[in-house]
């Protein structure tokens, strides 16, 4: 099905099933632990071995030597795979460093061997008895020190830098400018599910359990690194316990649990210890930034310009912080640039909203920093800046934008108007108390995505696509989908999701999971409508499908006889002409914290929090609640606790396990309230909706960094926002 | 994690004749720490020694008026005793301010004053570390030092003792009864329990090897306002950037000691005796011969504002 046309009224707009705060339908099986996560699959594998990876002790050089001898006759050891004895070995598309590395060693803690053996004790036990011989070389560590020599590299298909109007002559000639430097820091997905996978060979093909975001993507890359056809390739990842991006693409553990199944002949289980993933997989990357703008004294922005600096491997991508300051505020003239500098830390790549996650992070303490020197309220100073156009591209309006009404929604809802704008004047016991606002933005983006459907003789229908559930809901608002569309309750619906053998979706990631897969259903359940009505000789424009009937006019014939002995199937998925080339599609929110700050210790914590959303037609309210909700909580983490931190000497990251990257616990969490605005996007699909889980997170930071500043008067740039860098401008204890 | 044997010991004499045998054996309780350090390598012993059955789970009045804690009393258990919440009011604060509810109810109360640092380099094997591989180097010097000691540190080490648990027991004069291998027991105070790095950071407190802790004695309560303070990035399950355990008499005499500052619990007797007049002059003395890094220099201005807030509390 192309979608080309915005969408007109469907079936989804009875809204008898989509749009209910449904239970997650696979909430049973997780909470009851009988849902197979990819580590857990057993059934057909007698005897599986265990891998454990080896991790290169050097950032950058070169391995002069490894002895496997005493590894090797080790108890239980059945093969030890490296770069040498692995034959000739690709490299995925997506990835950026070699999965297997040797000699050649690119990052910390690249993997270098698997030892296999009977048990993970005697394979990890083996591994510690590997020795290996490197040369080091010099790399660089410090994203400040090689910022000068960074280069412009455009990302996500858009240019590297972009200008309209004159920059510099409106800057220079404005009444009231900001200019400031922030900083982000390295940041980690920390998601509960380390990355693991089991492989197993039968003759040439390969099935690989593993846990995966992007089932397509990963057939190919394992494809292409292993040199075999992609229809050698079976991937199978039905639940996933996080995944935040960093499974977007195939890491160490799926390349070599699959070289180490075939080196032993047997199904090899590997999982990637806590400690390693944060050097061995990939990371968000860290930015320099630095905003300026200039304003009337009315508050009318006249010039808007933000550079980004990041750094990765050779051939990585930019972090592409810049991204949402083409597209949020007004301004006649503009200018943003991307800069990347080579660094020889581990990869940088996606983690929830690359790019708008760390560019809303510094953009939206500039906008405070700026209104209060235009001696305006934060809120006004975004409404009055706000657009309805591309303000790059004047003629391309926004398909839906209420960033102005998330404003004004959230300032009642939380109270906004008894916020003091004099800062550190608002105390409570031991508390300094203050709010923060942030606009909230994230684009919505289209991409192609398919699925079968099947209606048996007890008028059950059966979804698959190779889309995933990375705990976001998919099987729930998939299900929703598909009853909706044929007629049916939801415990009438089976969803069968991640696997390669069924039909390419969207997968997980960019928050476009959530509209791009259930308008896949929608394709693949319009086509099956249509086969149904076929069968019966009915119009299947008119034909009316509820309560597990198909009815037109007098007639009524339930779904379970239609489908007859043999069954009916239909697949198809949805195609997007260039609606969102003429339409800019983005999602908008607000959010609002309240922090105190302890008078003596300068600790900072949560007080409360509201996001107010404009995502378009909310398919699950409670699903997409848990998402905002999750989201504002990294939002948290990534404004006061959360930094990978970089020993600039050795070239890694220190804090490598979940007690030294500290993420927001329970009791750093608050109230949460999250908010929906009742809207449809027609140009976003048949679906109506959007994304909202990466919408959750941008601008979260600012506002919990406003709100410090609101309660302390001191302006911290440089995240995390903790306590030693607020210490010696706190006022005294008596 | 090496291979190891294990055997489960009937009493502490046992448990202690068993580790004289065996140089290479640890005696394990909750595990809390020694698993993890097991299976990462660090620590590598040829045998365990399973204390749990020891029967030394008891809290019990003293002769003299205090409380007698099991070696093997959990950290749950001990925070939770109405004496120790009525008497040593420092103590189950402090213990409920450490770790999570899980480790708490497997943590033990010798195995708390005995855990090993939570410095990063420590626990990467491919970094040098004096506490886990002695000449080879500190790491952390020169490199992510934030949590580290700021005085007390060494050439050698700049680690710190990361228990809450022990900071309480140091302000309230605990003492450690051990039982040695070769048979005798012995009463070491708290004061002399621990040391400072010096070019031994891998040896960590007076112990002699396969001695065995039985019990930690609390003297008699001495009353005041107990307060115990711990200031982290987070509100919980992190360790203390800096803490402060504050016994304070009406009259503003009282003890102060520090953790989250030094390779053991920092109290200085001196420092106490300032603590009429302020937390400046408490922190002063304190820190008299601090050398912090370029990274944790702040925890000198941080000690001292919640030390001040600390006795503001007490006074209100």
């Amino acid at each position: 099905m192309r979608f080309e046309t915005p969408a007109t009224i469907n079936p989804i707009d009875q809204l008898k099933v989509v749009g209910k705060p449904a239970d997650r339908i696979d909430g049973p099986l997780k909470t009851t632990g009988t849902a197979r996560y990819a580590y857990e699959h057993h059934e057909g594998m007698p005897s599986p071995a265990y891998g454990y990876v080896i991790g290169s002790a050097i950032a950058k050089g070169r391995i002069t030597g490894i002895d496997l001898t005493a590894a090797k006759s080790a108890p239980g050891v059945r093969a030890i795979v490296t770069a040498d004895n692995a034959g000739k070995l690709g490299k995925g598309d997506r990835n950026t460093a070699k999965l297997l590395g040797g000699p050649d060693i690119e990052h910390y803690h690249q993997a270098i061997a698997l030892v296999v053996a009977d048990t993970f004790e005697q394979a990890r036990a083996a591994a510690e008895l590997v020795r290996v011989d490197y040369v080091r070389t010099d790399g660089a560590f410090d994203l400040a020190a090689v910022k000068d020599i960074a280069k412009p590299r455009a990302v996500f298909g858009g240019p590297a830098d972009t200008a309209v109007g004159d920059f510099a002559d409106a800057f220079a000639a404005a009444p009231v400018q900001l200019d400031a430097s922030y900083t982000t820091p390295d940041q980690a997905h920390a998601m509960m599910e380390p990355h693991a996978s089991i492989a197993t060979w039968n003759g040439d093909k390969l099935t690989l359990w593993t846990s995966n975001q992007m089932i397509a993507w990963g057939v190919g890359e394992v494809a292409k690194t292993l040199d075999i056809p992609k229809e050698n390739v079976r991937l199978i990842s039905p639940f996933i316990g996080g995944g935040f991006g960093s499974k977007l693409f195939v890491r160490s553990d799926a390349l070599l649990a699959a070289l180490g199944a075939r080196a032993t002949g047997r199904p090899v289980k590997v999982a990637l210890p806590r400690p390693f993933v944060f050097n061995n997989t990939t990371h968000r990357p860290a930015t320099i930034q630095r905003i300026r703008i200039g304003a009337t004294r009315d508050g009318k922005i006249a010039a808007i310009g933000h550079e980004e600096w990041s750094g990765n491997l050779p051939g990585g991508r930019p972090e592409g912080a810049v991204s949402q300051t083409r597209l949020l505020y007004a301004g006649a003239n503009r200018m943003t640039a991307t800069r990347l500098a080579e660094l020889n830390l581990p990869e940088g790549n996606a983690m929830r909203a690359p790019g708008e996650a760390s560019g809303m992070m510094a953009l939206e303490i500039a906008v405070d920093e700026m209104a209060e020197r235009l001696g305006m309220d934060p809120i006004e100073f975004r409404i009055i800046n706000d657009t309805q156009v591309d303000p790059e591209k004047p003629e391309r309006p926004f398909s839906q934008r209420r960033l102005t009404e998330c404003l004004r929604t959230g300032a009642e809802r939380f109270g906004w108007n008894k916020r003091n704008p004099q800062p550190g004047r608002v105390r409570d016991g031991r508390w300094l108390v203050g709010m923060g606002v942030a606009a909230a933005f994230r684009n919505n983006l289209l991409t192609k995505s398919a699925a079968r459907v099947r209606l048996d003789n007890n008028g059950v229908v059966t979804v698959e696509t190779d889309m995933t559930d990375i705990g976001t809901g998919s099987y729930t608002i998939i299900a929703q989908t598909a009853a909706e569309m044929m007629g049916v309750p939801m415990e009438k619906v089976v969803v069968r999701l991640g696997d390669s053998n069924f039909p390419v979706s969207s997968g997980s990631g960019g928050q476009w999971g959530g509209n791009n897969s259930t308008a896949g259903v929608y394709a693949a359940c319009v086509k099956l409508r249509e086969a149904v009505a076929q069968k019966l000789g009915f119009n299947s424009a008119e034909a009316e499908f509820a309560d597990g009937e198909v009815r037109l006019g007098n007639r009524r014939v339930p779904l379970a006889q239609a489908a007859g002995d043999g069954g009916l199937r239909a697949e198809d998925g949805i195609e997007y002409g260039d609606i969102d080339k003429k339409y800019q599609q983005s999602t908008f929110g607000a959010h609002f914290v309240e922090v105190g700050v302890d008078a003596a210790t300068a600790e900072i914590r949560v007080r409360r929090m509201l996001a107010v959303c404009a995502a378009g037609r909310i398919l699950n309210p409670k699903t997409a609640r848990s998402q905002v909700i999750g989201a504002m909580t990294m939002g948290v983490g990534a404004a006061l606790m959360e930094e990978l931190v970089v020993d600039e000497r050795a070239g890694f990251f220190v804090n490598h396990d979940l007690a030294g990257y500290e993420v927001p616990v329970h009791a750093d969490i608050p109230h949460q309230d999250a908010i929906f605005l009742d809207e449809t996007d027609p140009m976003s699909s048949p679906m109506k909706a959007k994304g909202v889980a990466e919408l959750g997170i941008c601008g979260v930071a600012a506002a919990v960094a406003n709100a410090a500043y609101n309660a302390t008067g001191i302006r911290v740039r440089d995240y995390p926002i903790t306590l030693d860098k607020l210490l010696e401008e706190m006022p005294d204890v008596g | 994690m090496r291979s190891f044997t294990y055997e489960r010991a009937r009493t502490p004499a046992e448990a202690a004749a068993s580790a004289m045998r065996k140089p290479d054996a640890k005696f394990i309780a909750g595990g809390t720490n020694l698993l993890d350090l097991m299976k990462l390598e660090i620590e590598t012993p040829a045998h365990l020694i399973d204390v749990n059955g020891l029967a030394l789970d008891k809290i019990e009045p003293t002769q003299e008026g205090g409380l007698r804690i099991g070696a093997l009393v959990r950290n749950t258990d001990l925070a939770a005793d109405t004496r120790v919440r009525r008497d040593y009011g420092v103590l189950s604060r402090a213990l409920l301010a450490g770790a999570s509810g899980q480790l708490r109810n497997m943590a033990t109360t010798a195995g708390n004053l005995l855990q090993r640092t939570r410095c990063p380099y420590f626990y990467d094997t491919n970094q040098s570390c004096n506490k886990r591989k002695p000449g080879s180097g500190c790491a952390a010097i020169g490199g992510f030092s934030r949590q580290h000691a700021v005085v007390g540190a060494s050439e050698a080490c700049i680690a710190t003792h990361p228990s809450d648990m022990a900071v309480a027991m140091r302000a309230l004069d605990a003492t450690v009864e051990t039982v040695r291998p070769d048979g005798p027991t012995r009463t070491i105070p708290i004061a002399e329990f621990y040391r400072l790095p010096g070019d031994t950071p891998h040896i960590e407190t007076t112990l002699m090897p396969g001695e065995l802790i039985t019990a930690v004695t609390l003297p008699k309560p001495v009353g005041g306002k107990q307060i115990y303070r711990k200031v982290r990035d987070r509100a919980s399950y992190a360790f203390a950037l800096v803490s402060v355990a504050a016994i304070v008499q009406r009259d503003g005499t009282g003890r102060v000691a520090l953790g989250g500052v030094a390779h053991k619990p920092w109290r200085v007797e001196a420092a106490e005796a300032q603590m009429p007049n302020g937390a400046k002059a408490v922190a002063e003395r304190l820190f008299a011969d601090a050398r912090p890094t370029r990274q944790n220099a702040f925890k000198l201005a941080l000690a001292e504002r919640t030390l001040g807030a600390v006795l503001a509390e007490a006074k209100g």
